[in-house]
């Protein structure tokens, strides 16, 4: 029977694993969604990723902020959670926040970055916060503290490397856009109800 | 001994006379672009594969000739509106459907879109492409400037959709919603031309979206080129007779590039070829280029 900490621990790299793959799926499918309205060219990427760039890194500096405050797996879920709220305007009402922009901004290029900002700054900002909670959970010691990072790191990026590869080759082959991102909000949901119910039965002593 | 390498020296001597030269070379945002030219031939190459080379040639001892079937089945389109006073192209090549329009439409005024302003550069200077006060180059990608139209309530005679390279496919310029788009955009009497292939799981897709957006279309395919040209209109489709009018009134204008229209108006198929259940290319599902991978 694995330790209590194992089984918690593991949770933690699996839900972190989850938050890369999401990340990069939506980030591939950001260049779709964009497309009808601003192209496919060289700017609309630069656009998609420069924005998921900057949420992300808010996203670090926020999610390290909130480690220092009781750090718990059930608020760890919570970012998991308001993911999934976050993206749901984006799924229901993207194509109207891209018309408002085509409307208003005459040049692709500005085009594609506010109404990229628009549909996925603020889910991918809280799906960054994550990754640096994550090591304040799993860190015991500050003596490991390389160590932990550096194998979150591997895991969370390799999600990210699965989700850009599943999500190129054979999702958008088998699924609409819309339930590609449908199943992610849901899944990120799940997570969350995992992240909570693991708090309530593994959290160790010492993270209570 | 002796033998051989006289075969040799001989083989080597003839190479430089088959070759072709390459007299211009670049790399664009978005692809490759060769310029060759062979004796009396000049070609417009995206792509370095064999299989799938020139995007467009022309014959530099006879500018009129036209080189390619896809070229003259486009002109085919013209059978289903013969008086276009304006006219919208997406992707530009090498500009010689263009060139002919203008030439043959005196009237006619033209907006041609064209992503990748290398290519725009290229036809200017290695392919003769004629711009007037009739002819206007956008250079911005094609559902951008579609999706601008609409909303500025632009009307055309006729919409060239020339996208495709054969390389890689505009997945956004293949669904419904554009296709729809450019429905709105045309005239009662519009119609809209596209070139495209045959050969691939793409084609039911193509074609099922097509169909969703207008209905019954035009099918033109010629043997052996690979080649499909696709002519939908937004009111009901001529008959094979006003077709047969229309190209005993246009041929004299188009008896210099040697090409005879009447031959087209049998080659044009109404009937559907194509798998019936197959969805839709959307917005929300257009894996085009994984599709023209696969065998049908």
């Amino acid at each position: 029977m694995p330790s209590k900490e194992f089984l918690f621990n593991m949770t933690v790299f699996s839900l972190a694993f989850t938050s890369g793959f999401i990340i990069m799926s939506i980030e591939l499918l950001g260049g779709r969604i964009l497309a009808p309205y601003f192209g496919s060219s060289i700017y609309v990427w630069g656009s998609v990723i420069t924005v998921f760039m900057v949420a992300l890194s808010v996203g670090y500096l926020t999610g390290g902020h909130l480690s220092l405050h009781q750090p718990r797996l059930a608020k760890y879920g919570f970012f998991f959670l308001t993911a999934a709220v976050t993206a749901v305007p984006t799924i229901l009402y993207g194509e109207n926040m891209m018309d408002w922009v085509f409307m208003r901004i005459e040049d692709p290029r500005y085009g594609s970055l506010v109404a990229a900002t628009l549909l996925f700054f603020i889910p991918t900002a809280i799906l960054g916060m994550i990754a640096p909670y994550s090591v304040r959970l799993l860190v015991q010691e500050t003596h490991y503290s390389g160590k932990v990072a550096g194998g979150l790191y591997f895991v969370s990026t390799l999600g990210s490397a699965l989700g850009t590869l599943l999500t190129s080759f054979y999702l958008v082959l088998l699924f609409e856009i819309n339930e590609i991102l449908t199943t992610m909000a849901t899944v990120l949901i799940v997570c969350f109800f995992i992240a909570l119910i693991t708090d309530r039965t593994l959290t160790p002593e010492d993270h209570r | 001994m002796k033998r051989l390498l006289i075969t040799l020296c001989l083989a080597w001597l003839t190479l430089p006379a088959t070759a072709d030269l390459v007299i211009h070379k670049e790399k664009s945002l978005y692809r490759n672009i060769i310029v060759n030219q062979t004796a009396g031939k000049r070609c417009l190459v995206f792509s370095v594969k064999r299989e799938l080379r020139n995007q467009t040639c022309i014959d530099t001892r006879d500018p009129d000739r036209i080189i390619f079937p896809y070229v003259k089945m486009t002109f085919a389109g013209l059978l289903a509106n013969a008086t276009p006073k304006r006219a919208l192209m997406i992707g530009l090549g090498g500009g010689t459907i263009s060139n002919v329009l203008i030439d043959v439409f005196p009237e006619l005024e033209i907006d041609l879109v064209e992503v990748d302003r290398a290519v725009v550069k290229v036809a200017r200077e290695y392919f003769d492409f004629v711009e007037n006060e009739r002819t206007q180059v956008h250079v911005v990608d094609g559902r951008v400037f579609t999706r601008r139209a609409v909303a500025n309530g632009e009307k055309y005679d006729l919409i060239i959709l020339d996208a495709l390279t054969g390389e890689y496919i505009p997945e956004h310029l293949m669904t419904l919603e554009f296709m729809e788009e450019v429905a709105s955009l045309l005239t009662d009497e519009g119609v809209v031309v596209s070139n495209t292939f045959e050969g691939s799981a793409l084609y039911d897709y193509e074609s099922a979206t097509y169909e969703a957006a207008f209905g019954p279309f035009l099918n033109l395919k010629m043997p052996h080129t690979g080649n499909r040209v696709i002519v939908a209109t937004r009111s009901t489709l001529p008959d094979n007779q006003t077709l047969t009018e229309n190209a005993r009134m246009l041929q004299p204008r188009f008896d210099k590039y040697d090409l005879v229209l009447e031959d087209y108006v049998a080659r044009f198929d109404r009937t559907p070829d194509w798998n019936p259940g197959t969805r839709a290319l959307t917005d929300q599902y257009s894996p085009a280029n994984l599709l023209r991978s696969r065998t049908r």
